[in-house]
């Protein structure tokens, strides 16, 4: 895959940081200190929980279109203890890493 | 330059100087791990300076190339990184009561804006006096993104050197995001949202196009409705 990017992957680039920023501008300098409803405030700040959950799901137990269980849950499952304990990120992911790449050996 | 570093002498300045570039050390290794997820995924180390740069929003921009990297379309890839840029809206009605005295002008504030993330947001927030409050939210916002852009090319010219695959670093993108999930599991709602999106993202893999079921479990933020 590597230095094959498709050019097109821009285009999604350039959206996404004038969204991004849109978003960022528009609570701070556009609406200014009105108060929203607060079901509303909880809603969105309820976001990261629902879509990164999904994303945990979706990075552990598919590839492409079909559901899957390989190496990969051993990583997550030492992910999942090493985070749990607050282990630094970087310690996450190499003890991540080491037991897909050593499921994968085996 | 003396005149520069004279408010560093006050411990108050120097706690939230100090708690600012903590975060900003941590917050590299963060981009690091992006690096090589994001070439791994599919894209050249400037795409991937390119996002750091210009979204500065790490969860939405692991979850643009996390899904670009399985195969979904690039309107999918969008649409989550766009959803889970949203709480930055939040964040910046949050801290627009304290914006005139942080990043004083218009011209100012529009600059400003950029740097209105999480961390920027929790640590300027956590201040008690306006002037402490523009610190915290300037040093935070200009170490991070000095921290994120650097580990963000480093973690991109070492991801494109080496196969990250044989090393597991697949595994890179579902870590950072148990890392990044953590901290919203601490409150019941945050709980019930997060297991009904993975539930409705595992459901609904097999059957919509990839990087949908992502979408889909956006739904489980109605939760919030309740109560």
């Amino acid at each position: 895959m590597i230095n094959q990017a498709p050019a097109h992957l821009w285009l999604m680039i350039i959206a996404l940081a004038v969204t991004a920023y849109l978003f960022k501008i528009f609570g701070l300098v556009i609406l200014g200190s009105r108060q929203l409803p607060k079901v509303f405030d909880r809603c969105l700040g309820l976001i990261p929980a629902a879509l990164l959950a999904a994303l945990v799901a979706k990075d552990t137990f598919s590839i492409g279109q079909s559901l899957v269980i390989d190496a990969r849950v051993a990583g997550f499952a030492v992910a999942v203890i090493a985070a749990w304990r607050r282990a630094p990120l970087i310690v996450v992911v190499v003890l991540a890493a080491g037991a897909t790449a050593l499921v994968r050996v085996i | 330059m003396k005149r520069f570093f004279a408010p560093l002498a006050e411990p108050a300045v120097r706690r939230v100087v100090i708690a600012s570039l903590t975060l900003g050390g941590a917050v590299g290794i963060f981009a690091l791990s992006f690096g090589v997820a994001s070439v791994s995924a599919g894209a050249s180390v400037w795409q991937t300076c390119a996002l750091s740069l210009f979204v500065f929003t790490g969860a939405s921009q692991f979850s643009a190339m996390s899904v670009v990297g399985a195969g979904g379309s690039l309107a999918a890839a969008f649409g989550g990184a766009a959803l889970l840029a949203a709480r930055n809206f939040v964040y910046g009605l949050a801290l627009s009561s304290s914006a005139k005295s942080m990043a004083g002008s218009l011209p100012r504030r529009i600059f400003a804006a950029h740097f209105v993330i999480d961390e920027t947001t929790a640590l300027a927030l956590a201040q008690e006096s306006p002037r402490l409050r523009k610190i915290a939210f300037w040093t935070t916002g200009i170490g991070l993104f000095s921290f994120w852009n650097l580990g963000t090319l480093i973690g991109a010219l070492a991801g494109s050197a080496i196969d990250p695959q044989k090393f597991g670093l697949d595994i890179a993108f579902p870590a950072a995001f148990i890392v990044m999930l953590l901290p919203h599991l601490r409150s019941k709602l945050g709980r019930q949202a997060a297991a009904l999106g993975g539930v409705l993202c595992l459901i609904s893999i097999s059957f919509l196009p990839i990087g949908i079921p992502i979408l889909i479990a956006a739904c489980a933020v109605l939760v919030g409705l309740r109560k």
